[in-house]
């Protein structure tokens, strides 16, 4: 037998292996073990504010740990941060390359990031001393789009990208810190683990990969999705991770069992989920579709309780405030909106 | 040669799923006890679902009252 024949074989038989040691853990179902709970009331939520300002799709949002202001990007071209219970604009901050998918804001309120399709991550420093918001650092090193960026610091952050690789960089010299490869399709989305040791990649290889980001390692691999995972997150108890996909569903995946828990889906619901959020306990997960909605779902129970209507095209991103307090949908139709 | 860069692309890929392979895993029962735990532990301190009053929501600024 050729060598490359061998290694195929060894493949599959690992691959079987991690099949029967998931399902040698499989004693009971979430379905079965939430049995005893009731699926969670009605959820109402309004709008209370809508920003706008921005005049074209708008892709990415992003709060900040204040809970208070938060970061947009628009394909017009700018970043704006907003003041969202005055919806005043702090910064309208204006974009060398239009082309912009994401955007991060910096736990300690100082930096903001963004990118798309000009393969670069760009640093502002929102503090500098004039007032004036400059790009501080241009990361560059991606072969294809940025797709998400994930500050774990003033001096790191974690991109994905197109070119099917996540990238752990220091801010200060701009260089690649650690290169997590692994993924076979354009890694769409990130997420970092509330202890931040950990991050989550979605991609269009419909698989979900779960990082070491200090050993630089692919720990776990999520498969289920029948097409490309276009959101990811953790929940808030850091065992819990939830992707969106454009096969209509979303699924929760359980770290520590390695394996997944539930699937959030309806027959009803024939459209890609494009975003994803879980409110602060977990128990609900606001998720946006292409359909211009977004749905509210009991995680533990898989039930629809709630729904968000008011955009006029598709909602392309979402976000809860680290305080709980309130919801921002960023649509294609230009306007953010403010729900609780 | 693209031969013996295929075979180490799939050598890289088998040494992936023997590290996969290896971890360890925890009940699925445990895992959804600790996660209803985790979410009734928390409903409380959820806005989003034990809804918010206006007098406690930042977006829904109070009435001013003002003296005539």
């Amino acid at each position: 037998m050729g060598e490359m024949e061998q290694l195929r074989k060894e493949a599959d038989s690992l691959k079987d292996q991690i099949t029967a040691a998931r399902k040698e853990v499989q004693d009971q179902t979430l379905q079965d073990a939430a049995a005893g709970i009731t699926v969670v009331s009605r959820v109402q939520l309004k709008t209370r504010k809508t920003l706008r300002g921005h005049l074209a799709k708008i892709y990415a949002v992003h709060w900040s740990t204040d809970s208070k202001l938060c970061v947009s990007a628009s394909q017009d071209g700018k970043l704006i941060v907003w003041d969202s219970y005055t919806t005043n604009k702090v910064n309208a901050i204006p974009l060398k390359s239009s082309w912009v998918m994401t955007c991060s804001y910096a736990p300690s309120g100082n930096l903001v990031a963004c990118g798309g399709l000009d393969n670069m991550c760009s640093i502002y420093n929102l503090k500098g001393k004039d007032g004036n918001v400059k790009v501080m650092r241009e990361l560059a090193a991606h072969t294809g789009y940025l797709s998400c960026c994930r500050f774990l610091s003033d001096s790191e952050i974690i991109t994905s990208s197109g070119d099917c690789t996540c990238v752990l960089w220091d801010i200060e010299t701009g260089t690649q810190k650690t290169v997590f490869a692994g993924h076979i399709g354009d890694c769409m989305s990130l997420g970092v683990s509330p202890d931040f040791k950990m991050f989550i990649s979605g991609a269009c290889d419909y698989t979900a990969k779960l990082w070491d980001i200090r050993e630089g390692t692919c720990r776990q691999t999520f498969a289920g999705h029948e097409s490309d995972i276009n959101a990811i997150g953790f929940l808030p108890n850091g065992n819990g991770v939830i992707t969106g996909s454009d096969d209509s569903t979303c699924k929760m995946y359980d770290i520590r069992a390695d394996q997944e828990l539930i699937a959030y889906q309806d027959s009803s619901i024939m459209c890609g989920v494009t975003s994803l959020a879980p409110s602060v306990s977990g128990r609900l997960i606001l998720a946006g579709y292409d359909d211009f909605n977004c749905n509210i779902w009991d995680s533990l129970k898989a039930e629809r309780v709630g729904v968000l209507a008011g955009h006029d095209n598709r909602v392309s991103c979402i976000g809860v405030t680290p305080d709980g307090m309130a919801a921002c949908t960023g649509s294609w139709d230009s306007f953010l909106k403010i729900w609780n | 040669m693209s031969g013996s860069s295929n075979i180490l692309a799939m050598k890289k890929i088998v040494q992936q799923l023997r590290f996969e392979a290896s971890i360890n895993r925890v009940k699925v029962s445990q895992a959804a006890a600790d996660l209803q735990q985790f979410c009734i532990q928390n409903a409380l301190q959820d806005p989003l679902l034990t809804g918010v009053s206006s007098s406690t929501n930042p977006f829904r600024p109070q009435k001013v009252c003002s003296f005539l």
